[in-house]
């Protein structure tokens, strides 16, 4: 007889996710299934709307990370209106973005990840959780919760709206940002930097140590990345080419609107969420661990990845070090932390970077738009991985066709082979635990879904 | 609730997005000492327990029940019935659970229109997943489904409004909410002066970016169409309305000023009093952009949804 082991939810993650296990006669793994089992249909309530109006709907795919959605769409809009914006509009927007970036990774970190590792491994699920990390360490907490705290309202002085944001509109941004303002956010972005720096350091030193050790074999698979990358090949999040790593190394790039010749999507039957593959590579779709095809994976590990450099300083020097440690590409899921870490300090970085351009002050933010009829596709790199829309209009603007592919979706096909191949590792003859169904969890939640 | 033990909070989410919890955990400086005042009992995002496999739900026992997201398919039915079950006191959190927010947009078209789209196979065979929850035939709020003690409309609430409720709600006492609405929140300039026609947000408001926002002209006033006079306010807290602050106009992201009111007819009806030609609205359904449950917002018979799509694009709509 066969039985089911059901986890349900997959808790500290975003969203709604289920793994299915399936044990064989013998309690063995047979199969493992995780699934997105809700479903909202933005393709279709979109269709009908003005596609202006677009990038302050979709924010609510998600509320952890709206800015993505929000930019991803502001700029499909801009392609199907045809607007071309002033260098201030894109510097606000991509200030918007890395600013999201930080408050997203702190998170994921510190509150939805560390827990894993701060707290011992066998203590009650009432306290390991960021609330049992605020009791045993409290001065950590509150400098997280903090600086988490600190980037959000960044976002709110600069944009209005940090949930659910509004201030990016076709053409441009809805508001230029005065010389003191730009002062005052410089300040807090050394904080952040300073503050990111510090997390990582503390995360080599008191985590990564033994999460390697303990969790070694958690979820080791070998796939290909997906990533964006400038003409240098240096990291970047709010836009240039896309390049896809094959498992064996070797890279094709490609601009967002062709994204269709390269990936390929399949409907699966447990999960609302397709299932999407490098259709590229000609070798079809399979989830075995033990030979994945057509699977590659999305996110911080893969951007790490992909780039040959990252063009600030101190995330460089990271790099190299992580590089000289893993080796590239890196395969190992749970360093998806590390490289989110490594990420945080870019990000940081960044922000400092994109406020001491004199360009971002200049008060010409927005070029004004013509609705018309259009195809565009609009893509940056999300947190949780590379985020496609891409809409079609009718001769009044208005949305005829919309689809999307979310960070999350590229990497449902890892996430299967990963935690099939965790879930095989650590139950045996039938035996489960808290502790195993846990740590199967923890190789979703390096993913970060 | 007055007694030693600290209350028992259980946080549930439906058709949510999560911005809900994460505008919670907004509430910054407040939120350490928020955590240590109640016990958590139940809240996916920030914790582990389990609530239950195929088809049942186990949930804790709690005092408060704070649920998010609106219902749109047989497993958050179950999900919500089994939280009402468990929880004495019983929070719509945000728009989607009080009033349907966007995922009721969807309301526009039959369950299987919207899959169709989502999934398109060759056409009358769409390939679905099978093995997922059914969606319902409509999105519904949490009040069209089980009694509520209490509803905390925004998308999201403002963190001071979710730590002020939870700390009144655990005191025992009826926490209050604002009933004025976006505008009267709203500092910008009204010389009761109205563009005639409601024009689309292709460019931006005027206003002088050296000045506070208080010396630029109300956004409606200028031709955009702003629902801030149909929407209840409080996003901004004791201070700007969030979007107006990023001088964009109010979509009416918190529902409507009174809970049973319906922001359609209610706009159309501002604008027709001030003589503006409503018909210059480019989607006027969109008006009911985050209240679209309590039937307000009706699919179109499935058949007539499917050629209005496929013909869109060479045929105006009429
Ligand atoms: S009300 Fe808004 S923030 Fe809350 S779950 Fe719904 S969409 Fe997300
Ligand atoms: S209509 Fe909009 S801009 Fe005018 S007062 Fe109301 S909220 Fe403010
Ligand atoms: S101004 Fe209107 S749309 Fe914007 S956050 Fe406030 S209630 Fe929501």
């Amino acid at each position: 007889m066969t039985q089911v082991i059901t986890i349900h939810p997959v808790t500290r993650i975003e969203g709604n996710a289920r793994i299915d296990i399936q044990l064989d006669a013998a309690g063995e793994v047979c199969d493992a299934r995780v699934g997105i089992s809700s479903l909202r249909g933005f393709e279709q309530f979109v269709v009908g709307l003005p596609a202006e109006e677009i990038p302050r709907i979709v924010t609510r795919i998600c509320g952890i990370c709206p800015w993505m959605h929000h930019l991803a769409a502001a700029k499909a809009v801009d392609a199907c209106f045809g607007a071309s914006l002033p260098p201030a509009g894109h510097l606000l927007r991509e200030l918007c973005q890395v600013l999201a970036h930080i408050h997203d990774k702190i998170l994921h970190f510190f509150f939805l990840g560390a827990p894993d590792f701060l707290i011992e491994r066998d203590a009650d699920y009432s306290v390991r959780n960021i609330m049992g990390l605020v009791q045993q360490q409290p001065e950590l907490a509150a400098r997280v919760v903090r600086m988490r705290q600190l980037g959000q309202v960044m976002l709110e002085r600069l944009a209005g709206k940090a949930i659910h944001p509004v201030a990016a509109v076709a053409g441009g941004f809805a508001r230029p940002l005065g010389k003191s303002e730009r002062e005052s956010l410089y300040l807090d972005g050394q904080q952040l930097l300073d503050f990111a720096c510090f997390a990582l350091e503390f995360a080599k030193k008191e985590v990564f140590p033994q999460f390697l050790e303990v969790f070694a074999p958690v979820g080791a698979i070998t796939t290909g990345f997906l990533g964006t990358v400038d003409q240098y090949g240096h990291l970047r999040l709010y836009d240039g080419t896309l390049r896809l790593m094959h498992p064996d190394g070797r890279v094709e790039e490609f601009a967002a609107p062709a994204y269709e010749q390269v990936l390929a999507e399949e409907v699966v039957t447990w999960s609302t969420a397709k299932v999407v593959y490098a259709g590229s590579w000609g070798e079809g779709l399979s989830l075995d661990p033990a030979s994945p095809k057509g699977v590659y994976r999305v996110n911080t590990l893969a951007r790490i990845n992909v780039c040959d450099q990252i063009a600030t300083p101190r995330a460089q020097v990271e790099l190299e070090e992580f590089r000289s440690r893993f080796g590239r590409p890196a395969q190992h899921s749970l360093l998806y932390h590390w490289a989110r870490l490594i990420e945080l300090v870019y990000a940081c970085e960044r922000v400092l970077e994109l406020l001491g351009d004199e360009r971002i002050v200049d008060p010409v933010v927005r070029a004004p738009v013509t609705p018309q009829a259009g195809r565009g596709v609009g893509h940056v790199e999300a947190p949780r991985g590379t985020l496609i829309h891409d809409y079609t209009t009718d001769e009044n603007g208005c949305i005829t066709r919309a689809n999307l592919i979310v960070g999350t979706t590229h990497n449902i096909a890892p996430m299967n082979v990963s935690v099939r191949r965790t879930a095989a590792s650590c139950i045996q003859a039938g035996r489960v635990d808290d502790e195993i169904l846990n740590r199967i969890e923890m190789a979703v939640r390096a993913y970060d879904p | 609730m007055k007694g030693r033990r600290r209350p028992r909070l259980s946080f549930v989410w439906l058709q949510a997005c999560s911005g809900c919890e994460i505008s919670l955990l907004n509430s910054g400086e407040r939120l350490p000492d928020l955590l240590n005042k109640v016990e958590i009992v139940y809240f996916p995002l920030l914790m582990d327990r389990k609530c239950g496999g195929e088809g049942e739900f186990d949930l804790p026992e709690a005092d408060v029940g704070f649920v998010s997201g609106s219902v749109s398919s047989d497993e958050h039915l179950t999900l919500l019935y089994a939280l009402r079950r468990r929880c004495r006191t019983l929070v719509s959190f945000g728009t989607c659970a009080t009033h349907g927010g966007i995922p009721a947009l969807r309301n526009r078209w039959s369950a299987e229109a919207t899959l169709e789209t989502v999934f398109p196979g060759t056409p009358g065979q769409p390939t679905l997943p099978a093995e997922v929850p059914a969606l319902l035939d409509r999105v519904y709020s949490v009040d069209e489904k089980v009694r509520v003690d209490f509803c905390l409309p925004g998308c999201p609430p403002h963190p001071e409004t979710i730590a002020a409720v939870i700390e009144t709600l655990v005191t025992g006492e009826q926490p209050r909410l604002p009933g004025k609405s976006v505008c009267e929140t709203c500092p910008t300039i009204r010389t009761g002066e109205m563009h005639r026609t409601v024009r689309r947000f292709l460019n931006n408001a005027e206003y002088n970016s050296e000045e506070p926002v208080e010396r630029m002209r109300c956004l409606l006033e200028q031709g955009l169409l702003c629902m801030g006079p149909v929407t209840v306010g409080g996003c901004g807290g004791p201070a700007t309305p969030l979007c107006v602050q990023a001088r964009v106009p109010c979509r009416g992201c918190y529902g409507p000023v009174r809970s049973e009111g319906n922001q359609l007819l209610d706009m159309l009806n501002v604008l027709a009093s001030h003589g503006v030609d409503h018909r210059s609205i480019v989607d006027r359904q969109s008006l009911l952009r985050f209240s679209g449950a309590h039937g307000l917002l009706r699919s179109v018979r499935k058949t007539e949804g499917v050629v209005l799509m496929s013909e869109k694009g060479n045929k105006k709509s009429s």
